[in-house]
């Protein structure tokens, strides 16, 4: 039988494939692989699969540079997520995700269903998602659409993530103007499972039948990843919401725990979230992966609504559903589990010998494709590459602006969006549930002890646009390091790592340029500190009219502690202890917070010397392993003297500090990399300086029980004013600049015209 | 003793009791699910925290026709244990096990953090290890954790000593006020008339291991052991 359109379905040509996002030249490639036109349901699957989002087409090439394999990587690439041995027979699974465009268009779901979508990827290895880190990029306070999207995007971060029971334990938030019209949206989630748990996402067994479960197909998030993440936006973005999904948290909780229980039986072959172009992916990447064929039989799929057609049924992103391959025979004691926690459950396919792609829909053929059509056969680019002819910023080049005084510009600093508490955003996020919380958000990394085991997992995520809009190489492999770095902070040993690389339009040279120069950097930075690169995601076209976001490469690492009782918190703890700063090279203000509210003379640039870079962490873990540290802190944005601030800043004591040598603007307020502050019994200093040789190692000063931060000569303040000044600035700036009632949604449209 | 944690579909602390009850404080511990119809042998139950029913309609209030809270209703009546934590207290006030009502919080945001809460009422079967006016640090994390009455009835709970926890300002609030939600007299958690139903919306469950912070919650669960030994 050959498949053919149904009646009533538009005709298909060349110009209803371009409408779908496909150029010229693939629609041909469609053609010439199937020997003949698709039909509307086979065209509607090229243009979702074929899309930059699922095909990866422009990065490909270049993503197989970075080093996927290394000392305790399980499973690897082809798989959902990657996957690193914790030791006890315990594997860790991690991952990070873009929903950036949902969640400008519609901000509450977006953000919400990016949490989702990657709480599934790692569920489909078989673990259990036991923690979230978002890394969020807004634009400027004073723009009128962000206070809009803050409210939203954290709403449905906190709205999802609390009702799921995973807790939210860190991240991070950045404001600039070059994310008015493109905000990032970037979802991490971390999973635990026993190494033999581990499932696969690779269909095998002809006969065996494939299983629906979850919540019913619906219209929504149709095309989300073809037309809405694959392609720059326009004006009419906000016309684009249908595009979005909507989250179902509950349901989500139940698929979990539904899945793990039916995990349990071992009668699952092969299991993998409906994600991104939803039943299609699902289906059509565990057959290639696996060699196999399949046979989807659509009048099966539970459904919202009746009157879906194929098309919308193939290409639905409705959330919370998942695709599994059954042992033959032991489908029913399957769909009972998943009955039992009220989820819609239903055979709704097989695997088959032959290595086709087939739809059936009442009877008729409605796509018969070669299996491996959509997936491996799928374009790849080599896009041309150039750099920009003058340096690409999108940032605002600063304001020369009066300097204020050391004391004023601290103040400053640290009510500044970028530097102040995130407090009110991370207090609406249940950090606490399921019971491994031992350090929560506002650390350097987060803490979770390991049950059953005296081990501990630290987890970060940064990342430093400032710096890759300069230079996206060495940008991208200082955020390698601040990651690298934040984890050892608390003690860890950095194992791994995953990426969100996000850029603006890849077929623009200069683009393309950017994300190369990216990938060169992570491969560096990886190869260096020899910490394997276990998965990753890539998100381009975010741009509006042509203005690309600054170059984003986002850096997620996990760490493990051996013994969790030896973490390492970022606030001093003991008076009379010493402060000291370790550093692999002197601060600069070039790219600074400083340089970005006051200006700076000098234009000299920092640059990553990886060999000393190493040599910090290496010298971090050993320290905080032999109990020679006390606190450790890294020195980022804002510099030393907001860092000293911070770690005065124990909720449980407040503590002071008595700093002397830094008496210039470049050692109070300089960044770069790379400075870490830590607090020590003075009778360990020799025993540090040894661990750290050949880095410098400087005595600034001692803590103090009196609660004033003195930097002598030019700073005297009260610990607890410069604590309120911190704590309260956020909070501010939202309410007074975007109204403290729930915001309703400027016009996205006159908003970019005026621009 | 017997303890025994019902499991909501969307519970999300009920591992969390499980495991302070069971692996800290070396319990006798057992899961029910929400549609069994007996609780078996128990001499406490718990209904823990989370979104029961996704908290779609209104906290608790579709938690309440679970088949399994006829039984805990029946226990009660008997004067068995009832714990309910955070969204477990929603329930039993939807339930009508205990009074008063949990709305939203009067920030209108979800709030999660270390809270401080002041023991008002010792000879209960719930505080019977601690002394009036022990501050314990016990986490919190809840977008309706509002308690509210009508103000006679507020009065007899107080007269009563019905109300157990009550809220003080901490360090961590930063001038927030004493009451991190709003509640009417800061009450963090109440008893019913017969002092054998409790519930309130910090969690002691997550406050046994000083590895995560506190401990305090420790006393909640050992009055409760004490007094059935």
């Amino acid at each position: 039988m050959t498949p053919a359109s149904l009646p009533g379905e538009p005709k298909v040509d060349v110009g209803l494939a371009r409408a779908h996002g496909l150029t010229e030249e693939e629609y041909g490639a469609i053609e010439q692989l199937l020997g003949r036109t698709p039909t509307f349901t086979e065209l509607g699957v090229f243009s979702v699969m074929w899309s930059e989002h699922c095909s990866y087409k422009s990065s490909r090439n270049h993503l197989k540079q970075l080093p996927m394999t290394g000392q305790g990587v399980v499973g690897g690439p082809g798989e959902n997520a990657g996957a690193l041995e914790i030791g006890d027979g315990l594997v860790a699974v991690f991952k990070i995700e873009s929903h950036n465009h949902p969640s400008f268009v519609e901000p509450y779901q977006g953000a919400a269903t990016g949490v989702g979508g990657i709480l599934r990827d790692i569920l489909a290895m078989g673990a259990r998602p036991i923690a979230s880190m978002d890394s969020l990029k807004f634009g400027a306070l004073d723009h009128p659409r962000t206070g809009y999207l803050v409210g939203g995007v954290i709403g449905g971060i906190a709205g999802y993530g609390n009702c799921v029971g995973v807790p939210t334990v860190a991240g991070e938030v950045m404001f600039d103007h070059g994310y008015d019209s493109n905000i990032l949206v970037n979802a991490f989630c971390l999973g635990l499972a026993r190494r033999e748990q581990l499932q696969s996402s690779r269909a095998r067994g002809v006969g065996n039948p494939v299983l629906y479960v979850g919540s019913t197909t619906g219209r929504d998030g149709i095309h989300g990843a073809s037309l809405l993440a694959s392609a720059q936006f326009e004006p009419s973005a906000t016309a684009m919401r249908p595009t979005v999904q909507v989250g179902d948290p509950f349901t989500e909780k139940l698929l979990i725990e539904a899945c793990l229980e039916a995990m349990e039986t071992g009668a699952i072959i092969a299991i993998q979230d409906m994600g991104a172009a939803g039943l299609t992916s699902s289906s059509s990447e565990m057959a290639s992966r696996g060699g196999v064929g399949i046979e989807l039989w659509l009048d099966k799929v539970p459904l919202r609504e009746a009157g879906l057609v194929p098309y919308e049924i193939l290409l639905s992103e409705s959330q919370e559903r998942m695709l599994l391959v059954a042992a033959k025979g032991r489908e029913e004691e399957l769909l009972r589990i998943f009955r039992k926690w009220d989820l819609n459950a239903a055979v709704v396919g097989c695997i088959i010998g032959e290595q086709r792609w087939r739809a059936w829909w009442r009877g008729q053929l409605v796509a018969d494709l070669p299996a491996d059509g959509l997936t491996e056969k799928a374009p790849v680019y080599d896009r041309p590459s150039s750099p920009p002819k003058k340096a690409m910023t999108g940032f605002r080049t600063p304001v020369k602006r009066a300097r204020p005084s050391p004391q004023v510009a601290l103040r400053s600093l640290l009510a500044s969006p970028n530097v102040s508490s995130r407090r009110m955003i991370f207090r609406q996020y249940d950090w606490i549930v399921r019971g491994n919380t031992v350090v929560g958000p506002g650390g350097d990394a987060a803490v979770l002890r390991v049950k059953g085991t005296s081990r501990g997992l630290a987890l970060k995520v940064d990342s430093n646009p400032r710096a890759c809009a300069r230079d996206p190489y060495l940008g991208t492999q200082a955020t390698v390091c601040e990651a690298v770095r934040n984890v050892a902070c608390v003690g860890a040993r950095p194992a791994g790592i995953t990426n969100c690389l996000n850029y603006g339009n890849p077929e623009r040279p200069e683009i393309m340029w950017q994300f190369i120069k990216g990938i060169e950097g992570l491969r560096a930075a990886a190869l260096a500190f020899n910490i394997p690169v276990v998965s990753g995601n890539v998100s381009f076209y975010n741009e509006t009219e042509g203005r690309p976001i600054p170059p984003t490469p986002t850096i997620a690492v996990v760490g493990i502690l051996d013994d969790v009782r030896k973490h390492i918190r970022h606030q001093f703890a003991q008076i009379d202890d010493l402060i000291l700063a370790v550093r692999t090279a002197p601060p600069v203000l070039a790219a600074s917070e400083y340089d970005c509210l006051f200006g700076n003379d000098s234009d000299e640039f920092w640059t990553v010397n990886l060999g000393r870079e190493c040599q910090l962490v290496n010298g971090l873990i050993e320290a905080a392993s032999l109990g020679l540290i006390r606190s450790a802190h890294d020195v980022a944005e804002g510099g030393t003297a907001v860092t000293l601030a911070e770690a005065c800043f124990n909720s449980r004591q407040i503590l002071g500090a008595e700093i002397v040598g830094l008496k210039s603007e470049v050692e109070l307020f300089g960044e770069g990399p790379s400075t870490i502050i830590i607090s020590t019994a003075p009778q360990c200093l020799a025993e540090l300086r040894r661990i750290f040789e050949p880095l410098e190692v400087l005595v600034l000063g001692r803590v103090t029980k009196n609660p004033r931060l003195r930097i002598a000569p030019h700073i005297d303040e009260d610990v607890r004013e410069l604590l309120r000044i911190y704590e309260g600035a956020l909070p501010l700036s939202l309410n007074s600049r975007a109204g403290s009632k729930p915001q309703s949604e400027p016009q996205l449209s006159e908003e970019l015209s005026r621009q | 003793m017997k303890w025994v944690v019902v499991r909501f579909p969307g519970s999300l602390d009920d591992d969390d009791v499980v495991y302070a009850l069971r692996e800290v404080l070396a319990q006798d511990v057992s899961i029910v699910w929400h549609r069994t119809e007996s609780l078996g042998a128990a001499d406490c139950v718990v209904l823990p925290g989370g979104f029961s029913y996704g908290d779609y309609l209104r906290c608790g209030a579709i938690a309440r026709f679970s088949p399994i809270m006829k039984s805990v209703k029946r226990f009660a009546t008997e004067g068995g244990l009832v714990l309910g934590i955070c969204n477990g207290f929603q329930i039993l006030c939807e339930a009508h096990l205990l009074p008063g009502a949990l709305t939203r919080n009067e920030s209108l945001s979800f709030v999660c953090e270390m809270a401080t809460v002041r023991v008002e009422n010792r000879q209960t079967p719930f505080t019977n290890q601690l002394e009036i006016g022990d501050v314990l640090r016990l986490p919190i994390k809840h977008g309706e954790g509002r308690y509210v009455a009508p103000e006679h009835e507020l009065r007899q709970l107080e007269e009563r000593g019905q109300v157990l926890l009550r809220y003080v300002a901490n360090d961590e609030s930063f001038g927030a006020g004493s009451s991190p939600n709003g509640s009417m007299h800061a009450i963090a958690g109440v008893a019913n008339e017969r002092f054998n139903v409790f519930g309130l919306m910090p969690h002691p469950e997550h406050a046994v291991e000083a590895l995560l912070g506190s401990t305090d919650g420790r006393k909640i669960f050992e009055s409760i052991t004490a007094s059935r030994t």
